[in-house]
């Protein structure tokens, strides 16, 4: 399997990433660890006359904290996601849900800004950042503009990214009280039959936020202010964790495919969320 | 198109090829350098057979452009050990019966060596997560994980050894 001819470019700064896009329109794409591009190469069901690739652009590289605030460049692998102290203490549902990515291999060259941009509905990412309400950065020739990770997604492979935009960082901030990341898959190095993202923080025995999004239910990831709704104000006991599985299974809109029928994948969402919600509440 | 320049360190020479862009690294590897430790499985990143230490990374060579190993130092098998000087996860593999057909085995002792780098005392469910990009077709997995268990242990009580 080997793909189509490309010219390949590896610039060292990102304006000149921006102006290959804008020279070169739709037969551009930009590739970060290529692990979900490359496959498509291979197969011939992308077919990219200029291929951008943007390892050597240290400013997509790089995660920061500091009070307020979590910063992760576009180009930090899952790997680095991982093992990084800092953001764990800032957002450890970040490193429970990368450890489910793949396998290791792939998580020592994918990234949170391929992860995010590509629109693939099975990417974990994408729901995972809906959760920490995260802002998705891009850059293209008219400048920066910051897009809500929970306004990003239309459908499957289209976002809110222009073609000659890069997206150069997730942003959000760090999270507290109770977390959760559950994914069903059907082997390591799967994408989720159903996955859940869930934070939950408490005022006393009274749920104060709470934030529940999806993954792999829909053409594209599903944040749940319903479920959300049904958890807030609530003592978080089984009615309310009941009354939010359902607020969330409503909004989802799973396609049958290899991974089973559309019956069997809200089964399989009802029981994923649940487990989520227990799990986040078990640590808030 | 063009043909390009790639250059690289395999195993600790400095190695120099034309390659089209989008030749993989597997296959500059393989055909043009003549390095054939690493196999070719699945070709889809899904088997591992085709792993090799990239940037002190284990990566799918059938995933990664030649273009992308452009100035990378690379480790295959053959980096790792030959037949007259074994590195200890062979000698290990061998001793545990840590394969039946082989065909898997380049990919899993690369990958199972930079495991080791990172994890030098794991449990057993440890090294099952950490090997979990690796198939083997005999399905072998038991003695895989006995043999990558007791190359722990061995490298361990060398580095006691010496110090």
């Amino acid at each position: 399997m080997i793909p189509g001819t490309f010219e390949y470019y590896r610039p060292s700064d990102l304006s000149e990433a921006i102006k290959l896009l804008t020279t070169h329109g739709d037969d551009a794409r930009v590739m970060a660890g290529g692990h979900s591009l490359i496959p498509m190469m291979k197969l011939r069901m992308a077919d990219i006359p200029h291929l951008v690739d943007l390892q050597d652009i240290d400013a997509l590289r790089g995660i920061e904290v500091d009070g307020d605030a979590v910063r992760i460049g576009a180009m930090v692998t899952q790997h680095e996601l991982i093992a990084d102290e800092a953001l764990f203490k800032a957002a450890p549902i970040i490193r429970e849900a990368a450890l489910q990515i793949a396998d290791p291999q792939v998580r020592y060259v994918g990234t949170v800004g391929g992860n995010v941009a590509n629109g693939d509905p099975g990417n974990d990412m994408p729901g995972l950042m809906q959760c920490l309400d995260a802002v998705f950065s891009v850059h293209g020739p008219d400048g920066e503009r910051d897009i809500p990770a929970r306004e990003f997604y239309e459908a499957a492979y289209f976002t809110a990214r222009e073609d000659d935009e890069v997206l150069t960082a997730v942003s959000f901030k760090p999270q507290s009280g109770g977390y959760a990341y559950e994914k069903q898959k059907r082997k390591i190095g799967d994408y989720a039959t159903a996955a859940s993202a869930v934070l939950i923080a408490k005022d006393g025995a009274t749920c104060s936020s709470a934030s529940i999004a999806m993954t792999n239910l829909s053409d594209t990831p599903i944040y749940s202010q319903a479920a959300s709704d049904a958890l807030i104000g609530s003592d978080l006991g089984p009615d309310a964790v009941s009354a939010a599985v359902d607020a969330a299974l409503g909004e989802i809109d799973p396609a049958e495919d290899g991974r089973g029928p559309v019956e069997f994948k809200k089964h399989v969402a009802g029981v994923i969320l649940r487990r989520a919600i227990e799990r986040a509440v078990s640590r808030a | 198109m063009s043909k390009m320049h790639i250059k690289m360190t395999v195993n600790g020479k400095q190695v120099e090829t034309l390659a089209e862009p989008r030749e993989l690294l597997i296959h500059v590897l393989r055909e043009r350098l003549d390095i054939t430790g690493p196999h070719i499985g699945c070709e889809t990143s899904h088997c591992g057979a085709c792993t090799v230490d990239m940037d002190g990374k284990s990566v799918k060579s059938c995933t990664v452009f030649a273009a992308q190993a452009n100035g990378a130092d690379v480790t295959t098998i053959e980096g790792l050990g030959g037949p007259d000087n074994l590195h200890v996860l062979q000698e290990m593999f061998k001793e545990h019966h840590g394969l039946q057909c082989g065909f898997c085995t380049p990919g899993m002792i690369t990958r199972a060596h930079r495991f080791l780098q990172e994890n030098p005392d794991p449990t057993e469910e440890e090294v099952r997560f950490g090997m979990a990009g690796n198939l083997c077709r005999c399905t072998g997995y038991q003695n895989i994980v006995k043999a990558i268990m007791a190359a722990a242990s061995e490298m361990n009580a060398a580095k006691e050894a010496a110090q």
